[in-house]
């Protein structure tokens, strides 16, 4: 097999998507485009849409109609290749509860064959602060430092594109705290982080980018929000009509 | 292709269906069996036609899984619908014939077991793309595939472990004053399974433009 | 296509899988022994039905094994695949770039295991059970149980791992798997009740031999539409 560079981009298109179920569309022609170094929130009331956006930007489902890029390429035209530039994190957490927090990350540690795996696995145990806790179950965990591992688990290989579905689900104020400033340093090195999330307060200044979908149809896309999400969006994820 | 078959098709399997008693009739008398032999004029048309309607159904389901066409999607499904159907047939009028000639309903032979095994594969085909939610006609074309290919190994090993119908081979050596009969129930048999499998993809494609038309209104 | 390297990274990626499902199911034990008891209780419901006069019926021994074998490896495939349901962990398994016919390779790997490993307690129990000398030829007991698991477990890989995503998924996979895998429980029955007669021997060997080709053609089309089926 010839040695090729490795697959990377710096920014992600979506053209005109949709995704039908039948009659129902749960995507309806979305289209905008996110940089690199740069927090997307994508927002929205229950069933407008917003998991099926991201498990197209996954790869795991293809959409009816439009067209994704990653950089240039599409997901089919860049292969399995895309998958290693790509980290989930969805909202069940994708972690082995029969194993220990060291053996999950080491797991996929060696799935993603990243090199070095010993060491970023400690470094990745150590940013979750579960340093001393890397051979207990995960199944013992809080949600919380379940919610640290996954995350940790999802950036193991150093992905360009990071999906999180509710990321701030089930945390405290510490941990929200050092969630957020995690999401800051990922934006420094220059990864787009698509993040879903009620949680309006918490994000209000961090987003480069706000997404609303309602009923699969992007119904905003504003560059650098002023602050006063809550305010300004309540009404939209609550269901109800603009 | 199919759309433009189905008059044709229609109007000759009508004709030649209506026609068939009379030959049917006419064709002589079998020496052993007598008057139940004639089913096997119909009988084994169908059987024939629902192995070929499967074999459609495993291709079909095989350029959708591979080649992503909605259109072969549509055939496949239509064709699964076809092999119940004549299975239904097929395993109707065996028993008829099965009751007269060997003094039992049914029998575990080979024929038999592997038609009823190929009719439940598709069975279980339809059962998963009614019951199987979102997403479940890709899985079912993966299920048609692998029933396709079950097809000669469900044969042999039914086989070995029982054989008591007629052979094959029963066609060849038919009685030369038998052969126009039996040859024109066939060719009247692929002319309707032509115009039920062109009328339930029409279906199938109406049912998908129907869809698109109430997504547009959505607009 | 095959390269050496592309090959040895295959095994690498399936042996990780299959290695992770064993040190789970080693730490819970729950799949192993729930299969083995419900395939003991299918042994004791079919003993009422089979067992006339004290005595079991001809050939019935190889029957009941199995039929037991298919309804406890329906059970172990349910189950396993449940258990990358719940935290969506198969879902993770197929962002990962690993190729994904090396994943499907795993999950066979330890779905075998553990049917092998529920076979070696239930064929001794048959065979004390029902006074059935399935020993008597243990070099193509050996074979049929092989190469029968490995048929089996194969498409019931396959189908329960595209199940994963799809509604009633406990009462279809058996549905589906039954019809497609008569070949291998007729080889199966047939063979085992070859092998343990006094001169069946040739009889059995046929049997092996369609079922190893039962195998490769079945493992060939799964390894080539896992990828077409698990992708929507």
């Amino acid at each position: 097999m010839p040695v090729r560079a490795p697959f990377d981009f710096t920014t992600l298109t979506v053209t005109d998507v949709s995704r039908h179920f039948g009659r129902r569309k749960a995507l309806n022609r979305v289209t905008f485009t996110c940089e690199a170094g740069h927090i997307i929130g994508l927002l929205g009331p229950n069933g407008a849409g917003k998991s099926t956006l991201l498990s197209i930007l996954a790869t795991l489902a293809s959409p009816t109609l439009g067209v994704v890029r990653y950089g240039g390429t599409t997901a089919r035209e860049a292969g399995p290749a895309i998958r290693a530039r790509l980290g989930a994190l969805g909202h069940d957490l994708y972690l082995y509860p029969e194993l220990t927090a060291r053996e999950n990350l080491r797991f996929f540690a060696r799935l993603y064959e990243v090199d070095d795996a010993a060491g970023r696995v400690e470094a990745a145990l150590t940013r979750a602060g579960l340093a001393d806790r890397g051979d207990d179950l995960v199944s013992g965990f809080s949600r919380g430092m379940r919610q640290k591992l996954a995350l940790e688990r999802a950036l193991l290989h150093g992905p360009r594109l990071v999906l999180l579905d509710e990321p701030f689900t089930g945390l405290d104020d510490a941990a929200t705290q050092a969630l957020v400033a995690r999401l800051v340093a990922l934006k420094q090195e220059g990864v787009i982080v698509l993040l879903t999330t009620h949680d309006l307060d918490v994000v209000d200044g961090l987003l480069d980018q706000v997404l609303v979908l309602q009923n699969g149809r992007l119904v905003t896309d504003e560059r650098q929000p002023a602050t006063g999400l809550r305010a300004r969006f309540r009404r939209v994820l609550a269901g109800e009509a603009r | 292709m199919l759309k433009r078959l189905f008059v044709p098709a229609l109007f000759v399997a009508a004709v030649m269906l209506a026609v068939s008693p009379l030959l049917v009739a006419r064709a002589p008398l079998e020496t052993t069996m007598g008057l139940v032999q004639k089913i096997f004029y119909y009988h084994v048309p169908s059987a024939m036609v629902m192995f070929l309607a499967a074999f459609v159904c495993g291709i079909a389901s095989a350029v959708y899984l591979f080649g992503r066409r909605p259109g072969a999607d549509r055939v496949a499904v239509a064709a699964a619908e076809v092999v119940v159907l004549f299975g239904i047939i097929v395993l109707v009028t065996g028993p008829l014939w099965a009751r007269k000639a060997w003094g039992v309903w049914w029998q575990w032979d080979a024929r038999l077991t592997s038609t009823l095994v190929l009719w439940m594969i598709f069975n279980a085909y339809l059962l998963l793309r009614k019951y199987g939610g979102p997403g479940s006609d890709r899985l079912a074309a993966g299920v048609a595939l692998f029933g396709m290919a079950n097809v000669p190994f469900v044969y042999w090993s039914v086989n070995v472990w029982r054989t008591l119908h007629p052979k094959t081979s029963v066609v060849m050596t038919l009685d030369p004053a038998m052969r126009p009969a039996f040859w024109w129930c066939v060719t009247a048999f692929v002319c309707l399974f032509l115009a039920v499998l062109a009328a339930r993809v029409r279906l199938e494609e109406e049912r998908t433009r129907l869809e698109e038309l109430y997504l547009q209104l959505d607009d | 296509m095959a390269a050496p390297g592309t090959l040895r990274r295959f095994l690498a990626t399936a042996w990780l899988i299959t290695r992770k499902d064993i040190t789970v199911e080693w730490r819970s034990r729950e799949i192993i022994y729930t299969t083995v008891f419900f395939a003991a209780s299918c042994i004791l419901v079919f003993a009422f039905g089979f067992v006339k006069d004290g005595r079991p019926i001809d050939d019935v021994a190889s029957a009941i094994l199995w039929i037991a074998i298919a309804f406890s490896g329906t059970l172990a495939l349910g189950r396993t695949f449940e258990r990358e349901r719940y935290n969506e962990t198969l879902q993770a398994l197929m962002l990962a770039p690993a190729d994904r016919p090396a994943i499907y390779a795993g999950k066979l790997a330890g779905i075998l295991l553990l049917m092998l490993a529920v076979e070696a307690v239930l064929v001794p129990l048959v065979a004390l059970l029902f006074q059935a000398p399935l020993f008597r030829q243990p070099v193509l007991l050996v074979a049929l149980l092989g190469s029968g698991t490995l048929g089996y477990a194969a498409v019931g890989t396959l189908f329960a791992a595209m199940l994963v995503r799809a509604r009633s998924r406990d009462v279809l996979l058996p549905v589906l798997l039954y019809p497609i895998t008569i070949p291998v429980i007729i080889a199966g029955v047939r063979g085992t009740a070859a092998a343990m007669a006094p001169d069946g021997g040739e009889m059995a060997r046929a049997w092996v031999s369609m079922l190893v080709f039962f195998d490769v053609v079945f493992l060939t089309l799964s390894l080539w539409t896992f990828e077409a089926v698990m992708t929507e």
